[in-house]
């Protein structure tokens, strides 16, 4: 009974995920023309005329979403601290009554 | 490491490891122009410490070098940001693009050769990004290295 309503529940989920793709798609039904493109438009239009750069990929990188690159940067800070704390030089510790 | 790879391995790293490091400033300072960038560029040098590692086996202390490098390039990049806050409008806003002074060029619209003195703000964090990411993971296969050296077995 379970498995019978586990595949009902996906097969339901299924349908659904489908329907919203194909909802995705242009006004011509054709692959490769998606509907929300204000975005892309945007940037691939004006990112020379507002940055001066050619490379659009990395106008995006660090001047529209500069702060996601500023997290990067902070992970890999992060990581080399916690590789520097994990590797430091520890002086074993005396156990046991002497002292 | 007391340890050293033969002399044919130690002299192609000689001769490996100047083009690497080029290649890697090359890609970082043509951020703005071709894929690649900041990451890419300092992993890139990062490797030729990987090679150097390798090959040659006893090293210096590098730890403070690598790790003061790392600061500066990670601080001089959030003084950027912050910059564009003063000068601008929001954080990572682009001040330089257009000005005329460093990297100030303007780009003709549409296709065009690609000029490297363009780009604004993008190129000095691209380099200011390459700095931290190479000095990182240097400093990450350093400490590696010299740790799986000096490991030692202690009750």
């Amino acid at each position: 009974m379970r498995k019978v309503f586990a595949m009902l529940a996906l097969l339901v989920i299924f349908a659904f995920l489908l329907l919203a793709v194909a909802e995705l798609r242009g006004e011509d039904g054709g692959f490769g023309e998606p509907v929300h493109t204000a975005m892309d438009d945007y940037f691939l239009q004006d990112s020379q005329s507002h940055n001066q750069a050619n490379n659009v990929v990395t106008a995006i990188l660090f001047d529209y979403r500069g702060l996601d690159t500023l997290g990067e940067a902070t992970v890999l800070f992060s990581a080399v601290s916690g590789v520097l704390t994990v590797l430091r030089k520890v002086k074993p510790v005396k156990r046991g009554g002497k002292e | 490491m007391n340890w050293k790879m033969s002399r044919v391995v130690r002299t192609v790293t000689d001769i490996m490891v100047v083009p690497i490091i080029v290649y890697g400033i090359y890609l970082i300072i043509h951020g703005h122009l071709t894929p690649g960038g900041g990451f890419q560029g300092g992993a890139v040098i990062a490797s030729s410490t990987a090679l150097l590692i390798v090959s040659y086996g006893s090293f210096r202390d590098y730890k403070k070098d690598f790790s003061s490098m790392e600061s500066l390039g990670l601080t001089l990049f959030i003084l950027l940001a912050i910059f564009g806050i003063l000068l601008g409008a929001t954080m990572f806003h682009n001040f330089g693009a257009g000005t005329g002074g460093l990297f100030g060029g303007t780009v003709p619209e549409g296709i065009n050769p690609g000029y490297v003195n363009t780009g604004g703000t993008i190129p000095m964090m691209n380099i200011m990004v390459g700095l931290e990411v190479a000095a990182a993971l240097s400093l990450i296969l350093w400490m590696m290295a010299k740790a799986s050296d000096s490991m030692e077995v202690e009750a």
